[in-house]
């Protein structure tokens, strides 16, 4: 745990102190400005950044959540992120992967709010219920939302790690007994930057800090709050299959001969179609694969609901209130029936209700047709 | 009055060719969207042990779709337009028929066409010649499906557009709640169109018949046949 009093290290001090060497430090530059999508030259102002900007402090906040984001983020591909960035360096507080606890991390935590008051960034990790008065989950004896605003109130920026945090994720599935609820409804005067995924990729939560601390400003964001460049096209759009959908070559059962030449798995429930996520560009575990390049269908985890758009193995959403395994197809397809039935019925009982009428007009009509003459 | 009998009878004019011509790109765009939507929600099993190489069906399709939606938008873009420049029959408050008038209109409607009664007071002049009060209302709710249909559809196709008329409606898919919910709505909603279809279609069937005044030509002709009575001026 690092003393929140000290001297304020540059990142490129503390990097160094670490043990890393300048060519490591150059390598770490480099390969945050390619993930970010910036030009070469960028290189240099994210180089110029971490050399002359004291480093950031972070408070980190665990609320109902399963720490995947954390393991997600510990394992980005680069060591620098990892042991460098916010292990050592700039977590204040995260009570997962700091030293201390009980007593002195809170105290830590109220240090860093207190000394860095509208300069330190707020990453929070899961959502926050806001059932039974908040106390469905309680840290240090106080309860989520307590906390939340109280971390927040000083924080000049925050950032919703994955889906619990900003769309509220398998919590907030339905009926969502304890109220989670995600952080952009509940803090209204903050900016904040949503990082969906269940969990998000490492690289993608290691490229939003490195953009903050580089650039001094938030990356650009979407209408969503999602940074543009990792959520700005769909998995479908990138993904490595997708010649296999234009050309309408499907998987139809992961057991089949198409499951095996890897077509594509749109009809197998695949979400890519409508997730936003780079997962078909950086992919997992240091870029070795991702769920779709593994065979299974993407499950659409950093969409808002995505529990509640299943089942996972189908492509359209069940109908609410139509029974669990109703299709919208299903439900026209018999509507339509039902209608086409009835405008039937209908047509029979008109021509019985309204037989005088028709007998009437059709003999007047016959009467016209007798009193002319035939000329051709 | 009755309305059976040899009566006279006066051509009148009453869906004018952009009514007409809207009608049937309208019709025509609907049918390419439905069926090609379809396919695109549960593309058929027809090909297997292929190579993506030089096939690109599903790709077509996917690109029917997209252009059959320019081209129902622009129609029904283009009649909104005529609502206001065309005839009285097409005008916009013929879709509003909550009137004193209308609500009559509407009573008769419901009485002999969809409940079958014959009340002996009928008239010849309480059928409708341009569209009936009932027609008009179903006519606005289609329009209301209509433009679900262009918001969700648009808003779906956003991202990938280039153009900056669809990127206009990137906001409805957030709105609704992601892709997913959009993409339900969407495929309900073009069920609800295709259940109106069928009462449409059955219903101009009906008036042909019952009325035998020309309901199904008017809308190739543009003209229905009115007794000469209803005619002010001869």
């Amino acid at each position: 745990m690092i003393e929140t009093t000290e001297k304020r290290q540059t990142y490129y001090e503390s990097i160094i102190a670490n043990g890393f060497s300048r060519r490591d430090f150059m390598k770490f530059t480099a390969f945050m400005a390619a993930y970010l999508g910036l030009e070469s030259s960028a290189i240099g102002q994210i180089d110029k950044a971490l050399k002359t900007t004291p480093r950031l402090p972070i408070i980190w906040e665990h609320f109902q959540e399963c720490t995947c984001c954390s393991e997600s983020f510990i394992r980005t591909d680069h060591p620098i992120v990892a042991d460098i960035l916010l292990d050592k360096v700039s977590l204040d507080y995260t009570m997962t992967l700091m030293a201390a606890s009980g007593h002195q991390a809170e105290a830590a935590k109220k240090a860093t709010m207190e000394n860095f008051k509208g300069e330190y960034i707020l990453a929070v990790e899961g959502s926050v219920p806001m059932g039974a008065d908040g106390n469905l989950c309680c840290i240090a004896g106080r309860s989520a939302i307590d906390q939340l605003r109280e971390s927040a109130a000083g924080a000049k920026a925050i950032i919703a790690w994955g889906s619990c945090a900003s769309n509220g994720c398998v919590q907030s599935a339905r009926p969502n007994p304890t109220e989670a609820t995600p952080i952009h409804k509940i803090i209204k005067d903050k900016p904040i930057i949503r990082v969906p995924g269940c969990p998000p990729i490492g690289e993608v939560m290691a490229g939003v800090i490195v953009h903050v601390i580089a650039f001094g400003k938030l990356p650009e964001l979407d209408s969503q709050g999602r940074p543009k460049a990792f959520y700005a096209k769909r998995v479908h759009d990138s993904c490595y299959r997708r010649p296999y959908y234009d050309a309408g070559l499907f998987v139809e059962s992961f057991d089949d001969e198409n499951a095996k030449k890897g077509y594509c798995l749109y009809k197998v429930g695949c979400r890519g179609p409508m997730t936003y996520n780079a997962c078909g560009t950086i992919k997992w575990n240091n870029g070795v694969s991702y769920p779709i390049q593994s065979g299974h269908g993407c499950i659409g985890c950093s969409e808002d609901n995505f529990w509640d758009n299943g089942p996972f193995y189908e492509r359209l959403t069940n109908v609410p209130g139509f029974g669990i395994e109703e299709t919208a197809d299903k439900v026209g397809a018999i509507a339509t029936g039902v209608v086409g039935a009835g405008v039937v019925a209908h047509a029979v009982a008109a021509n019985i209700q309204k037989r005088k009428e028709l007998k009437k007009r059709v003999e007047a009509g016959k009467d016209v047709e007798k009193n002319v003459e035939r000329n051709i | 009055m009755e309305t059976t009998g040899i009566h006279t009878f006066k051509r009148i004019y009453v869906w004018e060719g952009p009514v007409r011509a809207f009608h049937w790109i309208n019709a025509f765009s609907l049918l390419a969207l439905a069926v090609t939507g379809v396919i695109i929600a549960n593309p058929p099993a027809i090909m297997s042990g292929a190579e993506a190489t030089n096939r690109y069906w599903f790709g077509i399709t996917r690109f029917v779709h997209f252009a059959a939606a320019y081209i129902f938008t622009l129609g029904m873009v283009y009649r909104l337009c005529w609502a206001f420049l065309g005839n009285k029959y097409a005008n916009w408050r013929v879709f509003f028929p909550y009137t004193k008038k209308g609500l009559h209109n509407l009573g008769h409607v419901i009485k002999h066409d969809i409940l079958l009664m014959n009340p002996k007071n009928s008239d010849f002049r309480e059928i409708a010649v341009g569209h009936n009060a009932l027609a008009a209302m179903a006519y606005s709710g289609l329009f209301i499906l209509m433009a679900i249909q262009i918001f969700t559809g648009f808003g779906l196709y956003a991202d990938n557009a280039t153009w900056w008329l669809p990127k206009l409606f990137a906001w409805v898919v957030p709105m609704l709640g992601g892709d997913a919910a959009a993409r339900l709505v969407h495929h309900i909603v073009m069920w609800l169109i295709v259940i109106f279809s069928v009462i449409h279609i059955y219903l101009v069937l009906y008036h042909d018949w019952l009325e035998g005044r020309g309901e199904v030509s008017s809308m190739f002709g543009g003209y229905k046949f009115i007794r000469k009575e209803r005619v002010k001026k001869d």
